[in-house]
């Protein structure tokens, strides 16, 4: 579990952070440090990492059968769903703090100050959540840890696939741009970003944790529907 | 033909006929890479590196990243079958057991192939343009197989060590870090720091770097190029073969606690 979820990220950060270093050249990037413009796309991927960590644990209590002994019990679908992202939320948060602390001691900066950091903690929790709720939706759909798994090259593939590397008005080829655009992960990057680089950006943040609060809340209706479902065919 | 020889023969048959039955876990390696490779190109084309396209200097990182990833894959599969008693039950039917891995080896070159060549086709098709000759991409593509082979052998050696598919973590991770420790994004003399060191002491690094001269036709350090690829084969074909040894001696014994004679009960 620590290398995928942390380790893994914090080695992304840091060969990024070293390798992107001449992007920071280009007329107009925002910042002059590329640790800071990627740093919150590192909070972003090791938020993904919630989405196999919970919908794996569910899948797993489906393969064995737990949840369907819990099923003969008085709980209701809802709180076990919601129970499963607790524990996830906690470990999301240590790992946001985490990234941001190690982010902090080579040299990044919070522009929104030590209140944009608190928010940013907040953000990446809500980002935890989210994610881990959709892994929730897959599991208790499929109910398979191997389908779980498939989540992760998705979501990696969904990361580069947005504004993860370069800001979206200093994308050179217009069908990127495009893609990055209509990808929903960009707004989240460019969330947590705006509070790193940009300071208060009330746009960036509403976009960024409108659409997490709206997938959370999608998810979660999901997960809770195809639980009982699934639960009730076995 | 010998025995040895006709049990490469089946495993490759057999590892053939599981990806045309079921060719879902063959897609990674070569989705993965080209997910890589649109998204670098597109997002860091604004950077300039001192080469002649930008397309086509990921592109020799996202060719070796898909001839690698085929045998990471390999890997995991050997690692899955040691996992299930089938890698017990062929050794039983292997006089050498290394012709078992011989097996793995072949498959994982010729899917190393067609990932280098859909990867290739697909670049080309979309535009990239290319100034080496037909001499420069075969020296490329044999690149890029060496490095297939490579690590095919560490993932085998991994695999037989760790017996399970559970390990495919302990294969994928330290290939993909290795990878980015080379001048993955950007050319050498751009990086600073210890991604410079990393990526100067980096084995990978004289075949990236060769691979983009042959790409750009300019000169390349052949020698060092596939000599480094070539020690690697050498190095983690001596990791597999010791890895089969210890997969011949059966895991090891638990240690028992000795018990000790409680009070009787009468």
């Amino acid at each position: 579990m620590v290398i995928p979820n942390v380790i893994f990220p914090l080695f992304m950060l840091a060969v990024l952070s070293k390798a992107g270093d001449q992007a920071t050249k280009i007329p107009h990037f925002p910042t002059k440090s590329y640790l800071t413009f990627v740093l919150g796309a590192t909070m972003v991927q090791g938020a993904t990492s919630a989405a196999t960590l919970a919908g794996g644990m569910l899948a797993e209590d489906m393969e064995g059968g737990f949840m369907s002994r819990l099923l003969l019990t008085p709980v209701r679908q809802a709180v076990l769903i919601i129970a499963q992202l607790a524990g996830v939320a906690i470990v999301g948060f240590v790992q946001s703090g985490i990234f941001l602390g190690i982010g902090l001691a080579f040299g990044a900066t919070v522009k929104a100050g030590v209140g944009g950091a608190l928010v940013l903690l907040a953000v990446a929790v809500l980002l935890v959540l989210t994610f881990g709720a959709i892994g929730l939706m897959v599991g208790a759909m499929a109910g398979s840890t191997a389908q779980v798994q498939a989540l992760t090259g998705l979501f990696v593939a969904l990361m580069f696939m947005s504004s993860m590397l370069m800001p979206r008005n200093l994308i050179a080829h217009d069908w990127f741009k495009t893609i990055a655009t209509y990808n929903p992960i960009s707004y989240l990057v460019e969330a947590t970003r705006s509070l790193l680089i940009e300071g208060w950006d009330g746009e960036a943040l509403a976009l960024g944790c409108g659409i997490a609060a709206i997938g959370l809340v999608l998810a979660l209706t999901v997960a809770t529907l195809s639980l009982r479902r699934t639960l009730e065919r076995t | 033909m010998s025995r040895s020889g006709l049990v490469t023969q089946a495993v490759a048959r057999r590892s053939a006929s599981k990806l045309l039955k079921n060719p879902g876990p063959g897609l990674p390696p070569l989705l993965i890479p080209l997910f890589m490779f649109a998204a670098v190109a597109g997002a860091l084309s604004s950077i300039d590196v001192g080469y002649y396209n930008y397309t086509a200097f990921t592109f020799v990182f996202v060719v070796y990243m898909g001839a690698m990833f085929v045998g990471v894959f390999t890997g995991i599969e050997i690692a899955g079958d040691f996992g299930t008693g089938i890698g017990a039950r062929l050794m039983l039917a292997a006089p050498r057991r290394m012709a078992i891995i011989g097996g793995y080896v072949v498959m994982s070159f010729v899917r190393g192939l067609i990932a280098v060549v859909v990867i290739g086709g697909i670049a080309v098709a979309t535009g990239m343009p290319i100034r080496g000759g037909v001499l420069d991409m075969l020296g490329l593509v044999a690149l890029a197989l060496l490095l297939n082979v490579a690590t095919t052998l560490y993932g085998a050696g991994m695999a037989l060590r760790v017996q399970s598919a559970g390990g495919g973590v302990l294969i994928f991770i330290p290939v993909f870090m290795v990878m980015l420790l080379t001048p993955a994004f950007v050319p050498r003399d751009l990086l600073d720091g210890w991604l410079h060191t990393a990526a100067s002491i980096n084995p990978l690094t004289p075949a990236m770097e060769a691979g983009r001269d042959f790409m750009a036709n300019t000169s390349a350090n052949l020698g060092l190029a596939f000599g480094a690829t070539a020690g690697l084969v050498a190095v983690f074909l001596l990791w597999a073969f010791t890895g089969m040894r210890k997969a011949e001696r059966g895991p090891s014994e638990p240690r028992r606690r000795r018990r000790r004679p409680g009070p009787q009960t009468s």
